[in-house]
Formats: C-alpha cells, sequence, structure tokens
C-alpha cells in the first residue's frame, strides 16, 4: 500500500511536472513548481552557504566520522531535499546548522556555515538561541515525541515568541490562534489548553510545525517529518508545506529516505552517501539523468508504475564503517561501474550544469573515453 | 472526581478495618498482658483489674468492643496510665510528630531534587560523582547510626546543636538531618537517572532548537516529566520516614508519638497500641491517596477517574 501510494505520487509529479514545464516557463505566478533555476535568477539571495562541514563523534569504540565534508547553498524561497539512506549523515548535518550536536562528544570542522553572512559556528550558545526559533527553525521525525507530554500545546506554541519577541500573553495567544489555524487545526482556541496526547498524529506533526513557523523563521528544517505518519497523513502534510512556502517564502530542507516525498516538494536534491554529498542538482536533473551509480541505485529501488519493468533492484552490499571510512570513493564496494582508481582515490566534483553536480570518476572529465565506450548506461 | 473519591474513601475503610484486625489478633498472640508487672499481685485484686478492663471476656468480644472503639474514635483510658486517654496521648503526641515528619519530607525532597537535578546537568563531571557518592552514603548509614554520629560530633564535641529535645529550631536541626538523609539520597539518585532519562527525549531537543534558555527548559520542559518516578516512590519513602520516626523519636527524647506507641507494645497496653496503629495507618493511607492526587496534576495523561468515552 505504502508502495503503491509513493508510487503514484512520485509518478504524477513526475508527469505533471515533465508536461508542465513550458507553461511554468512562461507563467512564473503559478509558482508551485517553478523552476529552481529561475528562482535562483529571480532571487538570487544565497540564504545558507554550507562549506565543508565536518562532524565527528569521539566514542568508547573510536571517532565516528558521520559528516565528512558537506558543501551546498540553499537560496531563498527553495525546498532543498537531502537524500540518502539511515546513517549516511543527513540528521546530524542538520543538527549541526542548528547548533544542536552537544560539543563533546561531537566536534564540528568548517569553512563555515554561513546564515545571512554570519558563521553560525562561530556564534557563542547565547547569540545561537537568538537564531534558532527565529530565523531558523527545525521540524522533528516523530510527533509522538517532539511535544512534551506534560505542557499544553497553547504553552509550548507561546513560549518562543515570548521568549523571543516579547511578546504580552495576549499577543503571544493571538498569534498562537492564528499558527493554529494556518496549519488546519479545527476550534484553536480550545485547543490550546489541551495536551499532546489529546491530538492524533498529524494533528500533532501539524502543531510542531505551527510552533517551528511561530516565530516567522526564514529557513525551516524539517528532519524527516513525514517518515512517522500514515501515508494519507504524509500527503496531507506535504501539501501544508507547500502551502506554508507559498504564504511566508520560508527556505526548507527537507531531510528524508522517501524519494517520494523529494519528488512532490523538493526544488533541488542533494543525495547524500556515507557522509558526503555524492551528487546535486534540480529535481529533473536527479529525477531524469542521475549520473552517480549510487542516485541510479537509489532510484531504481523505488517503485514505477509508468515503467514496464516491474522488478525493484536493490543496492547490493552495506554503506560503508564510518568509524574507518574507505580513502577512495566510498560507494566503489558497491558500484556495478567500480574501478580500480574509484577504490583508491576519492573522485573530484564535477559540474555538469550550472546546478547538478557528481562526485563519480565517471563523470569525470579524464573518464570520458570510457561512457564514449558505452562502459556506463543509465 | 467525586465518584473516585468516595471509592477510594470506602477502600480506605476496608484496609484500616483489614489492619486493625490482624494488629488485634497478633498483638492478643503474643503472650503476656498489660497487667503483668514484676510484682506479684494478689489474685484477686488481678481477677478484679481484669474484670475492670474487660480481659476476662472471651476474645470475640473484646474484638467487637475494641471495633466499636474504633467506629466512635474513643480508644478509652491507657491501661498503664489511667489518668489519661489515648486521644490525649494522641492530641499530644500528633502535633510533634507531624512537624518533624512533614520538616524531613520537605528537607528531603527540595535537597533531593536539587541534588539529583545538578548531578544530571553535570553528568560525568565532578559535581555528578560527588552528588552520588554522597547518595551512596546517605543510602546505606541507618538513620539511628547517623543519629548518634551526629550527636557524637555536633552536639557533644563542637558543641553547635543540642543533643536532644524538640523545642526551637536549633533542636530540629539534628533529627531531621538524620531523618532526612535516608530519603533524600533515594531521591537524589531517582531524580538524576529520570532527568537523564529526560534530557535526551526528543521534546527537548525540540526546545533546545527553539532557542528556549536553558533554565527553562530544564524547570519548566524536564523536571515536570522526571518528578514521576519521584511521586511513585513517595508513598514508600512517607512510610519509611514515619517508621523512621519511632526510633529518631527515641533517640532524641522527642515527646512525639512514637514514644507512646514503642512503650505500648512493650507493655502490651492494648488501647494504646489499638489506638496508635489505627490513626499511623489511618494518616500513612490518607497521604498516598494525596499523592496519587498530586500524580494525576503532575501529568495530564494520568486519569484518577473514567469519563464516558475515554479509551
Amino acid at each position: 500500500m505504502t508502495g503503491k501510494h509513493i508510487t503514484d505520487e512520485l509518478t504524477r509529479t513526475l508527469v505533471e511536472d515533465g508536461a508542465d514545464i513550458d507553461s511554468i516557463e512562461h507563467d512564473g505566478k503559478r509558482g508551485k513548481i517553478v523552476s529552481p533555476k529561475k528562482k535562483q535568477k529571480n532571487s538570487a539571495e544565497k540564504i545558507l552557504e554550507v562549506e565543508d562541514l565536518q562532524v565527528t563523534f569521539s566514542t568508547y569504540g573510536g571517532t565516528v566520522q558521520a559528516v565528512r565534508g558537506v558543501t551546498f547553498d540553499l537560496y531563498k524561497g527553495e525546498t532543498l531535499a537531502i537524500v540518502g539512506e539511515s546513517g549516511c549523515g543527513k540528521s546530524v548535518t542538520s543538527n549541526a546548522i542548528m547548533g544542536l550536536i552537544p560539543q563533546p562528544p561531537g566536534k564540528i570542522t568548517t569553512k563555515g556555515v554561513h546564515f545571512k553572512g554570519r558563521d553560525l559556528t562561530k556564534l557563542s550558545k547565547k547569540e545561537m538561541r537568538k537564531i534558532q526559533g527565529v530565523d531558523i527553525s527545525m521540524i522533528f521525525q516523530d510527533p509522538m515525541t517532539a511535544l512534551n507530554p506534560t505542557l499544553t500545546i497553547g504553552e509550548q506554541l507561546m513560549e518562543g515568541v515570548k521568549q523571543h519577541m516579547k511578546l504580552s500573553g495576549a499577543e503571544a495567544k493571538k498569534r498562537a490562534i492564528d499558527m493554529l489555524d494556518l496549519v488546519g487545526i479545527p476550534n484553536p482556541e480550545e485547543r490550546l489548553k489541551q495536551y499532546a496526547h489529546q491530538f492524533s498524529g498529524g494533528m500533532r506533526q501539524r502543531i510542531v510545525i505551527a510552533i517551528a513557523l511561530i516565530c516567522e523563521p526564514e529557513l525551516l528544517i524539517a528532519d524527516e517529518p513525514t517518515t512517522a505518519l500514515d501515508v494519507t497523513i504524509q500527503a496531507q502534510i506535504l501539501e501544508l508545506f507547500e502551502e506554508i512556502q507559498l504564504k511566508t517564502g520560508v527556505s526548507i530542507i527537507l531531510i528524508t529516505h522517501d524519494l517520494g516525498v523529494v519528488a512532490k516538494i523538493a526544488d533541488r536534491i542533494a543525495v547524500m552517501y556515507a557522509g558526503k554529498i555524492i551528487e546535486t542538482g534540480d529535481k529533473r536533473e536527479i529525477f531524469y539523468t542521475p549520473q552517480h551509480p549510487y542516485t541510479q541505485g537509489l532510484l531504481k529501488s523505488v517503485p514505477r508504475l509508468d515503467l514496464k519493468e516491474a522488478e525493484l533492484k536493490p543496492i547490493d552490499g552495506t554503506p560503508p564503517d564510518l568509524f574507518s571510512p574507505p580513502q577512495g570513493c566510498p560507494f566503489a564496494a558497491r558500484c556495478p561501474y567500480a574501478m580500480e582508481v574509484c577504490g583508491n582515490v576519492h573522485p573530484d566534483t564535477t559540474q555538469l550544469t550550472d546546478s547538478h553536480r557528481v562526485e563519480c570518476w565517471l563523470q569525470d572529465p579524464r573518464a570520458k573515453e570510457l561512457i564514449e565506450q558505452g562502459a556506463f548506461a543509465h | 472526581m467525586a465518584k473516585y473519591i468516595i471509592k477510594r474513601f470506602l477502600l480506605m475503610l476496608v484496609t484500616i478495618f483489614i489492619i486493625a484486625t490482624l494488629t488485634f489478633f497478633l498483638m492478643h498472640a503474643v503472650p503476656g498482658s498489660p497487667l503483668e508487672t514484676e510484682r506479684t499481685t494478689n489474685a484477686t485484686i488481678q481477677a478484679n483489674l481484669e474484670k475492670f478492663y474487660k480481659l476476662d471476656q472471651p476474645l470475640h468480644i473484646q474484638y467487637i468492643d475494641y471495633m466499636k472503639s474504633i467506629a466512635t474514635f474513643d480508644f478509652g483510658p491507657s491501661i498503664k496510665d489511667p489518668n489519661r486517654t489515648v486521644n490525649e496521648l494522641l492530641a499530644r503526641g500528633f502535633p510533634i510528630s507531624f512537624e518533624l515528619g512533614i520538616i524531613t519530607i520537605l528537607v528531603a525532597v527540595i535537597s533531593g531534587i536539587l541534588l539529583g537535578t545538578f548531578a544530571a546537568l553535570r553528568h560525568n563531571k565532578l559535581i555528578d560523582y560527588a552528588a552520588m557518592a554522597f547518595a551512596v552514603i546517605g543510602i546505606s548509614i541507618p538513620n539511628f547510626v547517623l543519629a548518634t554520629l551526629l550527636i557524637q560530633q555536633l552536639a557533644v564535641t563542637w558543641n553547635i546543636f543540642p543533643p536532644a529535645t524538640w523545642t526551637s529550631p536549633m533542636h530540629m536541626v539534628l533529627p531531621v538531618l538524620a531523618l532526612a538523609t535516608g530519603p533524600m539520597a533515594i531521591i537524589a539518585r531517582l531524580t538524576r537517572s529520570s532527568m537523564l532519562e529526560v534530557l535526551t527525549q526528543d521534546y527537548i531537543k525540540m526546545a533546545r532548537a527553539k532557542g528556549i534558555k536553558p533554565i527553562r527548559i530544564v524547570m519548566r520542559h524536564a523536571l515536570r516529566n522526571a518528578m514521576m518516578p519521584i511521586i511513585t516512590i513517595m508513598g514508600t519513602l512517607l512510610a519509611g520516614i514515619l517508621t523512621g520516626t519511632f526510633v529518631i523519636e527515641k533517640i532524641f527524647a522527642i515527646p512525639g508519638m512514637g514514644k507512646y506507641f514503642v512503650d505500648s507494645i512493650n507493655n502490651r497496653d492494648y488501647p494504646v497500641i489499638m489506638g496508635t496503629t489505627v490513626f499511623y495507618s489511618s494518616f500513612l493511607i490518607f497521604m498516598l491517596f494525596l499523592v496519587d492526587i498530586v500524580y494525576g496534576i503532575l501529568d495530564p495523561r494520568i486519569k484518577l477517574h473514567k469519563k464516558e468515552g475515554d479509551v
């Protein structure tokens, strides 16, 4: 059921996307599926620049290199999806941006995580608190545990605005009611007095979203926001994201392993593997012309209705051990096209188009002959 | 809510009835009687005395009389001290014991929670280790040992606090310390482990992501959730403090109820035994009832009474 639904969603969105491309180019107002390139041209304002972010954790078993040099930009009003399997470092990346990595045991080294020109990693905890929840908000995976069971929804909504925006009780309450209204909770005024256990899972996620949005952040980091929800509720929450982005113009970083979700709301996609972004591009580039064998494998492992090939192809093998990551390409051991160089030297980043970048020896200009010989097909 | 309270009240009556019955038969199963003394008394006088106190009656008649006295809250005069009724003894001793108990509970709960919270916030740091070492010592030393130790050091050797009686706040320090250390250590350990668990919860992470001040995260988000296990063991701790008062009152010569309770058992002073037992157990049962109510206030998910349509 889950698979089928996602497939439908994926197919529908992609087809819709493909069919509408022309009309979108001409009619920017439709907004919903605006091409990201166009957005960059319209408002080339970079809201977040992450450069060579590395996060390690010291444990009794050794040092885990959870994130090994992640670089990406985020533009105003766009949705960037960070995709990857469990343990690839996508949540750690988002927590690091948010300032939620406890240090020690964590350790962050980076050339800079610039949010609107300020390096977040250089701020004191106190300065960071003025950004957390105000400029950057976060939505957590499981709405069943993200809300405090012993505080009313109202208090959890209002404490942020009261502290950050110094609003009075009445103003904060009015704002809380507006927010609940925005995320589609009926009878917001009465609901404020209730506790988390009196809401269903989907409702709780709506409340978590309302809490995240109440101080009008410019960046919303959603860490697997639909994973813990039923498929029908997932669709509703995704629609809510689109609606909110349209209304508030917030930039979204969406962390997920669910390609159906990505197909629905992302503008741009970054594929992570073993603590690195191995391929990034706009949605169409990643779905139609994936260049990294891992991305291709990832797409083949999602059921699709529009292709006759019904068989799903899982990627063989397991991700590398991040206690001692390989010196070459981390995917080499599982890669059907692996060459000798792959196991020994990590590939450089190859810029394919303005937006499309990949870290793979097959795409390296020096390996061009190989592609022409047909060693690499998709 | 009213329905729940009535239900609990009826259950309390049943519990007290069972306690009273057990105490009665146990006391009468123990050899000896309140009228036995070292002196050999004239057989006639002995018989007359027994007749006066109705101790010559068959056991079931005595039991019925005794139940009647409980029902009317009139336990009659003490046998050993015929000038005083049991009710008078209770009225005199209880306020003092109550004072000792309440101060002890407050000291134990407040300092225990503080110590546990600090230990949890400084997990695996010096404060944590020091607090937990202190807690282990506190749990391991029985209160009567601690009491004598405190008297020896603080009262006799250094002469800081008075060694006995219950007349001024200075007099209260040593007995309260002796009685509160054990429960405080238990609460501190429990607060620490429960706090450590709560601090890893998603809602704490979410509060941090909201940029909430750390002090508010601890006080408002974490502490309330971490309190639940403490409320759970409060019942047991209360019983511990209650029985602890017997010993502590004896050591510090505090004229509370504990003295009468212990003496009455040694003397087989049936009316006093029954009176104090029933009183103590009623008090404890009532406190446990309060604990349950507090539970419901602290955690909105716990409902004491079922509403229609509740799952």
